[in-house]
């Protein structure tokens, strides 16, 4: 829970956390060591405090998140957004029995999604129905651009893809996390546009897609298709770490997000365990938008709209009461907004 | 021809090639490592993406677009191109060298050529720029229905400031690629698909492009931080 200046309590869900395994021991080959390279380079656009040594960074344990997320980080419950990389790690780089233990120690604090990849055929459905009733999923986290025998990526609107989806809805779960970056291969000029998401969501009014890292690369054909679908939300991880090396051009991006798709669709990530969720939700809560901005957005970062991102829109997607969830936690009660007097 | 002013030329050709999701130049993103001119006038290049991971269709596009900005030099004998430190480094480089088209080069794993790809991203360099230029105008105090009914003729008779003057280069050149019949009687401002513009509608068309522009930007931020940690983790580790 985040205090702000003024003593408003805040509650706060992180919609995208990890706990991976991209130590060499995992690795099973140069693209493991490759891939949790580059994360380690992104970590570093963190404030140099929060910097780890490779070895941590490459695997951490439970101990290590606990604290970080929910004693050091602010943050009041977190979702697994597990990407298993199985041409890349030999156990996985997201494993959902890891996860699932961790869970099973603190059920009020954690979510383990699932995942499923269409490229599995019926062995991955038969899987997938498992994997719900086992883990009791409301949702998935999927990676577009992971590879597979000789695919080096699928879209959503790949006739296995729309299977997985159909079954999805059948078992209950509701969010589907895609990770939309730009598949490497098949190289098609379509697969660098996240039209497929446009589709799955129009044929799949009943499931919400959580675009997440907004889209990124893509943000401008990203805020197009939300506008059009009205179950298309922004996933802020990755984004909201700009906010600290680059504060002002964060503030652009909720401009976009704010004008396009409004204050109702945007969910807060860390994207731990790349950042600490504590200095981006510091920083976070205490941006305001520039009056330019403001005008542009026809909205504010008031605190409002910050309790919407940092909690109320993940809550209403995952139902979760925060209420009830503070009470359970042992957690101040929150104040209702208070109106304009 | 001295190696120096080879060398400079080279920079120069290079220079004039953009990373097509960034907009920005190969050399002012530091993507290039080392130029290097031999005796009997071979050019070789090397060049290093911020990931392992960029996209390779986009690493083929620049190893391409730098092997024919330098071939037109008139002195040159051969390009070589080398991508370094890239999952598909050998694939891009030898098809680089072989004048391939890309569906070539990864056989199988695409049915169409980059012409597709390049022409989008044109049309956003194009709208990127155009929107960067009408801000400028309409600053310094251009009325909207004068910008609409504007000829690239005229355009390019305005007296701007260095920045304005700056502005119009670019989005002249993307305005010439992306139509290359047109002459100077045209319309300067037009959408992508060459319809002219409303000029009450124009702050909600710039609002839209406004959006091209920052995912650019945003690409660029992402591109910068993760290459100055590659340089300097490589730099470690040749210590």
């Amino acid at each position: 829970m985040f205090t702000t200046k003024s003593g408003d309590k805040v509650f706060v869900i992180d919609s995208h956390i990890a706990l991976w395994d991209g130590s060499p021991a995992n690795q099973r080959n140069r693209h493991g060591e490759e891939f949790i390279n580059c994360f380690y380079n992104y970590h570093k656009i963190s404030p140099k405090e929060y910097y780890w040594p490779r070895e941590k960074f490459e695997r951490y344990d439970e101990a290590d998140l606990m604290k970080d997320v929910f004693e050091d980080g602010y943050v009041d419950m977190a979702i697994f957004q597990p990407a298993y990389l199985g041409e890349f790690y030999k156990d996985g780089f997201g494993n959902l029995k890891r996860n699932w233990a961790l869970r099973q120690k603190h059920p009020d604090r954690l979510i383990a999604n699932g995942w499923w990849d269409p490229r599995n055929g019926e062995m991955g459905l038969v899987q997938l129905e498992k994997d719900a009733e086992m883990y009791k999923l409301k949702g998935v986290k999927l990676y577009t651009a992971d590879w597979h025998g000789n695919s080096k990526g699928y879209k959503l609107s790949d006739p296995w893809a729309q299977r997985y989806l159909e079954k999805s809805v059948e078992v209950g779960i509701k969010n589907i996390h895609v990770h939309k970056g730009p598949t490497i291969l098949p190289l098609n000029r379509d697969a660098f546009d996240v039209a497929d998401v446009d589709d799955a969501a129009s044929s799949f009014p009943d499931l919400n897609f959580i675009v997440e890292h907004v889209g990124l690369p893509r943000l401008d054909d990203f805020c197009w298709i939300a506008t059009q679908e009205p179950n298309v939300y922004a996933g802020l991880a990755v984004a909201s770490a700009l906010i600290h090396t680059r504060r002002r051009y964060f503030a652009e991006i909720m401009t976009e997000l704010l004008y396009w798709l409004g204050s109702d669709r945007i969910l807060f990530g860390s994207d731990y365990a790349i950042w600490h969720p504590r200095w981006i939700i510091e920083q976070f809560m205490d941006l305001e938008l520039s009056e330019d901005l403001a005008s542009e957005a026809n909205n504010t970062l008031s605190l409002e709209v910050k309790r919407k991102i940092m909690a109320e829109n993940c809550a209403r997607l995952y139902g979760i009461d925060i209420a009830q969830q503070s009470a359970r936690l042992g957690l101040p009660a929150i104040a209702e907004p208070v109106g304009v007097a | 021809m001295n190696q120096a002013d080879q060398l400079e030329q080279v920079r120069a050709a290079l220079d004039t090639v953009t990373d097509p999701e960034i907009d920005e130049s190969v050399t002012t993103l530091e993507f290039v490592s080392s130029v290097k001119v031999s005796d009997d006038n071979d050019v070789s290049i090397e060049f290093r993406l911020p990931t392992y991971w960029c996209a390779p269709n986009f690493a083929f596009l620049m190893a391409s677009d730098m092997r024919d900005a330098v071939a037109e030099l008139s002195w040159v004998n051969s390009v070589s191109v080398r991508l370094l430190d890239h999952f598909s480094a050998e694939m891009i480089s030898r098809s680089v060298a072989l004048k391939q088209e890309f569906r070539d080069a990864f056989p199988g794993e695409t049915d169409d050529d980059l012409k597709l790809i390049r022409q989008k991203f044109l049309g956003k360099a194009f709208e990127r720029r155009q929107e960067l230029l009408m801000r400028h105008l309409l600053g310094t105090g251009q009325k909207s229905e004068e910008i609409t009914e504007l000829r690239m003729g005229e355009l390019m008779e305005f007296s701007l400031d260095p920045e304005g003057a700056r502005l119009r280069t670019l989005y002249r050149f993307a305005w010439r690629r992306l139509r290359p019949g047109w002459d100077d009687g045209k319309l300067a401002f037009v959408a992508l698909d060459g319809t002219p513009l409303d000029p009450t509608k124009l702050s909600g068309y710039l609002r839209k492009l406004a959006g091209v522009r920052r995912n650019a930007e945003f690409n660029a931020v992402i591109c910068r931080s993760l290459l100055a940690e590659r340089k300097a983790e490589l730099s470690t580790v040749a210590c």
